[in-house]
């Protein structure tokens, strides 16, 4: 007890009474902070150069990212807390927010800017082309095939996902079963797009003509057992998009699938009950209950695929690459950038990318301020 | 009224069975894919190039029983008998059935005067799996494989070992990290007073909206210029940047709505901010902290544009290490599909212990694009 109040400063003893009763703490919190900074750099650069074994770097590394971020906030809210009340209270919440402004600003927000002002200029950024990007983005002869194939992606990869979602919601919340159902059509969702390509490549896949070849892929021999021919499907435009949209369509259903039938859930049994004492059969009870009281639900589902389609990538880049005729947006920004090298068009194609999700993204917050998930 | 109740019950059963066929019929289209590549990785190169993969199952199949040899004296240029039918050598080369079903097919080319007979049988259960496929992908070593004719083919395998382990020095960081900056920066809106706080937060929910393809071109420059280019840090950061808005925002709605009560009571009783957010927020929100992150770990482990963009072949994710063994090595299936169903095998198993998580995750998540 009388040790702690030797520590407290009187309050009132004026800045130079602080700084003379404060001066170890003072040293102690400059030095502190610069021997954490010191240990953490001395860590990137041991993970940046070292030739270890690559566990023995995973582990490091893992403990290095997570402890520092841990210790780094640690650290400063104790430096913080050295402070006088006053200036501990005024400081205090930028140490809880600052972090995570400052990472949105460099990683979000001034990209915004930069892009926008890249997009404005020439391949390597050196001169001013006024809008020569954008024309180029919005008439040249690639970029409408894009235009055009993500509009096909929005249009039938949102259909089907929602549409399928929906008749495997609306069933299984009518079987016994449902929980294995639903488990079945969500598995998608845990793989990745490069995993989901893989498998599909392989459902599509052609051996080629020859005596005594043998279709390994499943499509062909379903087309073959028919009597049909074996064909490369993938080469094949513009029915080639369509397959590459059914791979959509296997990963987005489940979500769809998730979302809807937890709204199901929340109609009011009476509700459906009264309708059918009335005499409605199913049908009617599905269109004029089920679809108006998940109505909200649907809309926001929609708009979340079709974002989510118009930002596609993964899926073309390693399906085709977007050659014969499957390229996208996202992915021509991904060519012009990484392969032509042209900054100016790629920014550009971002920005467009940007503008056409804003309106979506709006609608989308407010449904859900309304609907609050936790 | 009797008579009603039993058509009603047998209408009941009707559609109940209806309903279960419609979505087994649906459940098996979703399935065939995975099963086909799950089977496939198994099988030995061999097979997998000579016939396809639903083979394993029992089926019918041509099994060759005996041979015949053609008497040099039959001229092959015309037609000429043999079992008892009259055909020709093109014919026989593309495989003729007998009456009996049995089928005649032509060996080799012309000089060997050689007719296989194969007779239609019932081939069960393939038993005959592997799992050189997993040891190939994996490992990184010098393998051989047989290709469709039995050939022996060597090339150098793919090291998905090595990127799995690079994908957990990703994912696990670039998973806790924002949660953490997240959570902090979420108490501090919810909870703390400061100049700009609203016009801040507003900020930060507007970068929902932001693709990221629009941050990759200056981030990358940003790191070009830092020599941060293929390290770790680099990575963490960039998925922390592109998490963040929506991982605020979701813990928002959630630390917002705590009791106030127990938090002035903490504070009454002395407890700095520091201690009230590690102490008695943190545990509080573990249901939202996990659906986050469930839903975080998931899509950086599946992520291949920002791994594609920031990391380097040295430092290369599960996800790079398959899509450049689909661009090398499209048409080895062996290789390929070992190498995919070793990548889904983490996300799966998080996702089937923690579904009920993820599955909240997503529905709140569900407002970002």
């Amino acid at each position: 007890m009388e040790t702690q109040k030797m520590i407290v400063p009187k309050t009132g003893g004026g800045v130079v009474g602080w700084f003379t009763t404060n001066l170890g703490r003072l040293i102690v919190s400059i030095f502190v902070p610069i021997v954490t900074f010191i240990v953490l750099w001395q860590g990137f650069l041991f993970l940046r150069n070292s030739k270890a074994p690559q566990v023995v770097l995973v582990f490091v590394a893992i403990f290095w990212g997570v402890g520092g971020v841990a210790v780094l906030y640690a650290i400063s809210n104790w430096v913080v807390e050295q402070f006088p009340k006053e200036w501990t209270r005024r400081l205090q919440p930028f140490i809880f927010v600052g972090p995570a402004i400052a990472i949105l600003a460099w990683y979000l927000f001034i990209p915004v800017v930069r892009s926008l002002i890249l997009s404005f200029q020439n391949d390597i950024s050196t001169q001013w082309v006024g809008f020569a990007n954008y024309i180029y983005a919005f008439t040249d002869r690639v970029m409408l095939e894009a235009f055009r194939n993500n509009l096909l992606w929005m249009i039938f990869g949102t259909f089907f996902s929602v549409a399928i979602g929906l008749l495997v919601a609306v069933l299984a919340d009518r079987s016994r079963f449902e929980n294995i159902y639903k488990a079945i059509i969500f598995l998608p969702m845990a793989i990745s797009f490069v995993g989901a390509g893989v498998i599909w490549k392989f459902v599509y896949a052609y051996a080629g003509t020859g005596v005594g070849i043998q279709e390994v892929g499943v499509l062909n021999a379903i087309v073959i057992a028919l009597g049909g021919k074996a064909q490369p499907w993938l080469t094949l435009s513009p029915w080639n998009n369509f397959l590459l949209i059914i791979i959509m369509v296997w990963l987005q259903t489940g979500f769809a699938m998730v979302i809807i039938s937890s709204a199901i859930k929340g109609i009011p049994a009476e509700l459906l009950e009264a309708a059918r004492v009335d005499g409605a059969n199913e049908f009617h009870v599905f269109f004029s209950i089920t679809i108006p009281s998940i109505a909200g639900t649907l809309i926001t589902v929609t708009t979340t695929i079709i974002i989510f389609s118009l930002k596609l990538f993964d899926v073309v880049r390693v399906m085709t690459g977007g050659n014969f005729g499957t390229n996208v947006i996202a992915n021509e920004f991904y060519l012009e950038r990484f392969t032509y090298g042209q900054a100016g068009r790629a920014s550009a194609i971002a920005i467009v990318l940007l503008i056409l999700t804003i309106p979506v993204m709006i609608y989308n917050l407010r449904q859900f301020q309304e609907r609050r998930a936790f | 009224m009797a008579a009603k109740t039993e058509s009603f019950q047998q209408q009941r059963r009707i559609s109940s069975l209806l309903i279960n066929l419609t979505l087994t019929i649906i459940c098996i289209i979703w399935l065939i894919p995975v099963i086909g590549l799950l089977i496939t990785s198994f099988r030995s190169s061999q097979e997998i190039f000579s016939t396809g993969w639903w083979t394993v199952f029992p089926h019918p199949e041509y099994v060759d029983t005996r041979q015949i040899t053609v008497d040099p004296s039959v001229n092959l240029d015309g037609n000429f008998q043999v079992e008892g039918i009259t055909t020709n050598f093109t014919d026989l080369r593309n495989g003729v059935t007998l009456p009996n079903g049995e089928k005649l097919t032509w060996y080799g080319n012309k000089r060997t005067r050689t007719i296989d007979v194969a007779e239609l049988k019932w081939v069960g259960f393939s038993t005959n799996m592997t799992l050189k496929n997993y040891s190939a992908v994996l490992g990184g070593k010098t393998v051989t494989f047989k290709d469709a004719t039995g050939r022996d083919i060597e090339t150098r395998g793919p090291n998905l070992g090595g990127a799995f382990l690079n994908s957990l020095a990703v994912t696990i960081p670039a998973t806790i990290i924002p949660i953490l900056i997240a959570a902090f920066a979420a108490y501090g809106f919810a909870w703390l007073n400061f100049p700009g706080r609203k016009l801040f937060f507003i900020g930060v929910v507007a970068m929902l909206v932001v693709p990221l393809q629009i941050a990759l071109v200056p981030i990358l420059q940003d790191y070009t210029r830092l020599q941060l280019n293929g390290t770790y840090l680099a990575i963490w950061l960039a998925h922390t940047g592109f998490g963040l808005p929506l991982a605020i925002y979701l813990l928002f709605n959630y630390i917002s709505t705590l009791p106030r009560e127990m938090l002035e009571s903490a504070f009454i009783d002395g407890a700095s901010n520091f201690t009230i957010f590690t102490r008695l927020i943190l545990p509080l929100s573990v249901p939202a902290l996990a659906a986050f992150a469930i839903l975080q770990f998931l899509w950086v482990w599946n992520d291949y544009l920002v791994a594609l963009i920031f990391l380097n072949p040295q430092t290369q994710v599960v996800t790079m290490a398959l899509a450049s063994l689909v661009g090398e090595r499209g048409q080895d299936w062996h290789l390929l599909t070992a190498g995919a169903f070793a990548s889904m095998i983490m996300p799966l198993t998080v996702f089937f212990l923690l579904q009920r998580y993820y599955v909240r995750g997503l529905m709140a998540g569900s407002v970002k694009g």
